[in-house]
């Protein structure tokens, strides 16, 4: 569908040319991706080692591609800031991935995956991108399973799937509760396998400062070892960034502590664009936040939602009552109420708000949390809803369910000191996974030549929502199939001009990363870098979370404007560059954190309309539900860096549906 | 509550190192041990000192980067009722009042960086040695041709969940890697995938388990006992038996 | 060096070849113990299966006492093997322990196990006392010595209460360092499949330390009583 009624420009962007991608081929979706790489230019087995790619993170996509490429003969630099490539946050996914293997006989198949995924994803997708990525997911199990991840498997020695969230059927394979885990430590040991063979030399505990890029190609990164501080910088043919999503902007999110936006922020500043930023997933089954102190929020896999049934009390007064005293007609299961053919397996981005919705109507459970709204008004809401097992344990039997959920039942009870087995576990949203990022075209290559973004980083597959057990099939799609299927049709053309660190383009990133660091430390006022993190993020919370508004979007413009010149002119750094120096390392972070902040707000402030999680308050249905405007906003915002304090360029990529009609979603 | 810690400081890896006193009056316990010393760390920055190092990630007990030994034992295992990693270890496990002392995993093999933070290289270098079923992207076989009983591929998920974080070793009166190298022989050789380099596999992460610097193993227990993810001691003996077999092998 | 060679020289190759000479000096306790009891059975009996053992035994595959000689020889080995292997894998665990903590609790580690390489290293020096007094004759406390009638020196070495009181802490040690020994032989060698046969070879491990304790220690005492002269 074409795009009818452009966004307009505003004080806060301007508008640019529209882009497209030009690397899909003509043709029928499902012959695009052996079209395209019949197309791709090849690189002489002989040829790759005199050709050297950098990749910027060793989560799936990092690590996959770093395999790959490496088996392949190229001469892989891989960089990550954790002391092992296998500390990488993808380790933390929980429940799945899909695959479109139909191994349950119910109807699967590439197409209705690839349906699944656009459906799920609010339409907002490139379909191009999804339907590829339904083609290799099958691929991407037998990868796994080769290298010896031990998926949870049938007595009879083959594989197990269940269903995940979203989806009716039973397509998402998994290794207990740890399948980000298993599947990370399965692609890690093949890229160390790649150091052994020496075709991958390893960076670890290092930070990724800037991208060179020279004659308009990216040519190389600059660093800094966090261990010795030294800033360096590391010449390519190519680079890669797999550095994760930004959930951190928010402070509170389900991702690691390091998990930072730097390596993408300082790519979008050298002109490769940010796409849809905005989107952002806040995931319905974490354990809700217990007090201020709280460096973290913790994920439980959505898995829990195919036994637990969620619950509130119907009568705010119940909040405080032992929940098994709470009778069941005074119970108000609200998902299966509301959506009643889907129930708890509502898609990720419905069941927080309806979450979201139950506490601020009073009905919340848990401790009482000071809040102010976008309108200004303190108040105290419960931040929590019930995730009842109780009817599971009593079907199933305490054992088989401690089988299922044992691990994640044990998580809980560590982290708040309640047994769920006996009572309901107490659930709310959290920020969990970005469908923003990079923009980048089929080959996954950004806006910047030779620069490509695999996983999460990248925008491309989810559009602006991301349906359960698909972002582990994204980061190893990206990593192990497609980008050493693209990247060497732009390496055919290298090895390219040597440069060095006498080239203009390298000294200038190298001044600029010694300088960034000299001015962060040179401020020394007296606030904590992580007060500014709390700050920024509890402004995103409140006004670019699970719901937006017009006017809350530019309130909080002007509340992230104000905290960036607060940044730089009493932030406190102690110690100094030249050492190991964690604060330093945040500092960095954070204030890229800050600027990412402002340009997801106006993200969000553009595209007036509900899809995905996006939802703005003044696009919604009679009955409350997300209410999208194809004819205006079916298209991806790539946002250009125009310069500090100038408004950034929008520039929209019209999506095209061919292979699936455009429809509402509805769950009910 | 009201919170006593003893933390070894030390500037960096050649410096000498020695265990500093700070107090904490408002503690909450609800607070996570790391999240205790995000506030050390707060407190200590706003008045002008310089912060704790220390490692940590995740948060949630799966990537391994956290890990300090608390109060004499590996992640504070011994002052938590369940197995645990120091991110999941909660301050509801101390009593008001506690003296908390806070050390680096100590382990020849894994020089301190500064402060708590430790350099675990050595474990990516055994993994290199042979860690891994040398399997090219693209080559692999249909996932449901070779089915994998099980009980075996249980077995394997039970050492697969190692998290690499060095609490074996930290706890190991003899400093040995022994339970971090079993749990990948193990988790491997469990598979049918991983047969093929069963043999080589063993020799070779041993091999490289005692040239990086760890002790030997001694059957003393204390690593399996603190290890938060519960990886038994009888893998190390899977270890044993498989590298005796792999011996009389010409791999 | 090959990974083959590095294989065969690796700690665990070491500790496999301190399980099994340390369980031949089991053996040999146990056979050393049953020796003693005869003590019970009187002078006669029991000189005379001294005798048998270092002069007849083996006669006449071999000529008379050289079966002696090639046991000796073959413990000894052991006994240095197992030294050796000790003694290297200490240094790789002085290497691999680093900086001492300042406070440690530990809650695995048993008395036995943490004192394994102390009472070790004593063992070597009480045994070589034991070899001095009834083997060569250099230190004879209480009897004289006398290759024909070993059962006098046994009675005479144990009415000595100094004697009798080292001999009991000898034992003591001796068991203690089996105790770890036992299990963690067996565990080596890869006999500990599972908690059951940890379970299992602790429990044998413990039965065998209190059996060479209570067989060595119970006609040393009859003689210290005076219930056998």
């Amino acid at each position: 569908m074409a795009v009818t009624k452009k966004s307009k420009p505003s004080t806060y962007f301007s508008l640019g040319a529209d882009i497209h991608d030009t690397k899909a081929p003509a043709g029928p979706i499902d012959k695009k991706w052996q079209a395209r790489q019949l197309q791709a230019k090849l690189v002489n087995p002989a040829n790759r080692r005199k050709l050297t790619v950098i990749i910027v993170g060793t989560g799936l996509a990092g690590a996959a591609a770093g395999a790959t490429l490496g088996e392949a003969g190229y001469n892989v630099h891989s960089f990550c800031y954790q002391d092992s490539p296998r500390r990488a946050h993808s380790i933390a996914a929980q429940g799945g991935i899909n695959a479109a293997k139909n191994y349950r006989n119910d109807n699967d198949s590439v197409h209705r995956l690839f349906y699944d995924t656009v459906k799920g994803g609010d339409y907002r997708a490139r379909e191009t991108n999804v339907y590829r990525l339904a083609e290799i997911s099958a691929g991407i199990i037998d990868q796994c399973v080769a290298q010896g991840v031990p998926f949870a498997r049938e007595y009879g020695g083959l594989l197990d799937t269940r269903s995940f969230g979203g989806v009716q059927v039973q397509r998402t394979f998994y290794a207990r509760g740890q399948t980000g885990q298993q599947l990370l430590i399965g692609a890690y040991q093949a890229l160390e396998r790649q150091v052994a063979a020496g075709t991958v030399t390893m960076h670890s505990r290092h930070d990724m400062m800037e991208v060179i890029v020279h004659n308009g190609k990216a040519r190389g990164i600059v660093t800094r070892d966090l261990i010795s501080g030294k800033i360096e910088a590391w010449y390519a043919d190519a680079v890669v960034l797999a550095s994760g999503g930004y959930g951190n902007v928010f402070f509170l999110s389900t991702n690691a502590m390091g998990s930072n936006v730097t390596a993408a922020w300082r790519a979008h500043r050298k002109g490769a664009y940010m796409a849809n930023p905005c989107y952002t997933q806040i995931h319905p089954t974490c354990i809700p936040v217990q007090g201020d102190h709280q460096s973290k929020l913790t994920l439980m896999s959505e898995s829990l939602r195919n036994d637990g049934r969620i619950w509130v009390p119907k009568d705010p007064a119940d909040a405080e009552k032992d929940p098994r005293q709470i009778p069941e007609e005074d119970r108000d299961y609200y998902l299966e109420r509301i959506y009643p053919s889907f129930g708890n397996l509502v898609p990720r981005d419905i069941a927080s708000r309806q979450a979201k919705y139950m506490c601020d109507d009073g009905r919340g459970v848990g401790p009482l949390i000071s809040e102010v709204t976008q309108e200004g008004v303190s108040q105290q809401r419960r931040r929590g809803v019930y995730l009842d097992f109780a009817d599971a344990i009593a079907r199933l039997g305490k054992a088989a369910v401690e089988k299922l959920y044992g691990n994640l039942f044990d998580m809980y009870a560590q982290i708040t000191g309640e047994d769920p087995y006996a009572t309901p576990m107490r659930i709310y949203p959290a920020v969990h996974y970005v469908m923003g990022g990079l923009w980048v075209d089929y080959d996954l290559m950004s806006s910047i030549p030779g620069l490509y973004v695999a996983g999460e980083a990248n925008f491309s597959d989810h559009g602006a929502n991301r349906l359960g057990a698909s972002a582990l099939m994204q980061g190893l799609g990206d990593g192990y199939f497609v980008l050493p299927n693209t990247i060497n049709d732009y390496l055919a053309d290298g090895p390219f001009e040597k440069i060095d660190d006498a080239t203009p383009a390298a000294v200038e990133a190298l001044e600029a990363a010694k300088a960034r660091v000299d001015r962060l430390l040179a401020v020394d006022g007296t606030r904590t870098v992580d007060s500014f993190h709390r700050e920024v993020g509890a402004i995103m919370w409140e006004y670019c979370g699970m719901e937006r508004t017009e006017e809350g979007l530019q309130i909080a413009i002007e509340k992230i404007r104000a905290l960036r010149e607060e940044f730089w002119t009493n932030v406190k750094v102690p110690g100094t560059g030249v050492d190991f120096n964690q604060a330093l390392e945040r500092a960095g972070r954070v204030i890229d954190f800050i600027d990412l902040a402002e340009l997801m707000c106006i993200d969000a402030l553009n595209r007036r309309e509900s899809c995905g999680g996006h939802f703005r308050r003044e696009s919604q249905t009679e009955d409350g539900e997300a209410l999208r405007h194809d004819d205006e906003f079916a298209y991806v915002a790539a946002w250009e860096y125009a310069g500090d304090g100038e408004a950034p360029i929008l520039h929209m990529e019209p999506l095209n549906y061919e292979a699936i009609e455009l429809k509402q979603r509805s769950y009910k | 509550m009201k919170i006593t810690l003893k933390v070894w400081r030390q500037a960096n890896k050649d410096a000498k190192g020695s265990m500093k006193t700070y107090r904490l009056d408002d503690v909450s316990e609800d607070m996570s041990f790391l999240e205790m010393l995000d506030m050390l760390n707060e407190d200590l920055t706003t008045k002008g000192g310089e912060p704790v190092a220390f490692d940590s990630d995740c948060r949630e007990g799966i990537c391994g980067m956290c890990g300090v030994v608390i109060k004499g034992s590996a992640h504070g295992r011994y002052e938590s009722p369940i197995a645990t990693t120091t991110c999941q270890l909660h301050m509801r496990y101390f009593a008001d009042g506690a003296v908390i002392e806070v050390e680096p995993w100590r382990a020849g093999a894994f020089p301190v960086v500064k402060d708590l933070v430790v350099d675990r290289s050595a474990f990516d270098r055994i993994i290199q040695a042979g860690g891994f079923i040398s399997a090219n992207t693209g080559s692999a076989p249909e996932a449901h041709s070779t089915p994998a009983p099980k009980h075996l591929a249980d077995r394997a998920f039970d050492n697969a969940c190692c998290i690499g974080c060095g609490a074996c070793v930290a706890a190991c009166p003899n400093g040995s890697g022994m339970l971090f190298t079993a749990a990948k022989i193990t988790h491997l050789a469990n598979l049918p995938q991983g047969q093929p380099e069963r043999h080589s596999r063993v020799k070779a992460m041993v091999a490289a388990h005692d040239g990086v610097g760890f002790g030997g193993c001694q059957n003393v227990g204390e690593c399996a006992a603190v290890c938060p993810k519960k990886v038994p001691l009888e893998s190390i003996a899977q270890l044993n038996r498989d590298l005796f077999a792999s011996l009389f092998k010409s791999v | 060096m090959s990974v083959q060679q590095k294989a065969v020289r690796s700690t665990v190759v070491k500790k496999a070849i301190m399980a099994l000479t340390g369980l031949v000096l089991v053996g040999f306790l146990l056979m050393h113990m049953f020796g003693n009891l005869k003590v019970f059975a009187g002078p006669a009996e029991y000189n005379h299966y001294a005798l048998w053992l270092k002069q007849d035994l083996l006669y006449p595959i071999l000529p008379h006492g050289w079966f002696i000689w090639l046991f000796r020889i073959f413990l000894i080995l052991c006994v240095v093997l197992h030294l050796y292997c000790a003694l290297r894998l200490t240094q790789a665990s002085l290497r691999g322990r680093g900086t001492p903590y300042v406070r440690r609790k530990r809650k695995e580690q048993t008395f036995s196990v943490r004192w394994l390489r102390w009472f070790g290293l004593l063992l070597i020096a009480l045994i070589s006392f034991h070899i001095l007094m009834f083997t060569t004759g250099t230190f004879t406390p209480g009897f004289e010595y006398q290759f024909e009638d070993p059962y006098s020196m046994y009675v005479g070495a144990f009415q000595v209460w100094w004697v009798f009181a080292a001999y009991g802490v000898f034992m003591l040690l001796v068991c203690f360092h089996l105790r770890h020994g036992f299990w963690s032989a067996f565990t080596t060698l890869g006999a500990n499949v599972g908690p059951s046969s940890r379970l299992t070879l602790n429990l044998l491990a413990y039965f065998f330390a209190a059996l060479l304790f209570v067989g060595f220690l119970l006609p040393a005492t009859a003689v210290f009583l005076g219930w056998v002269i």
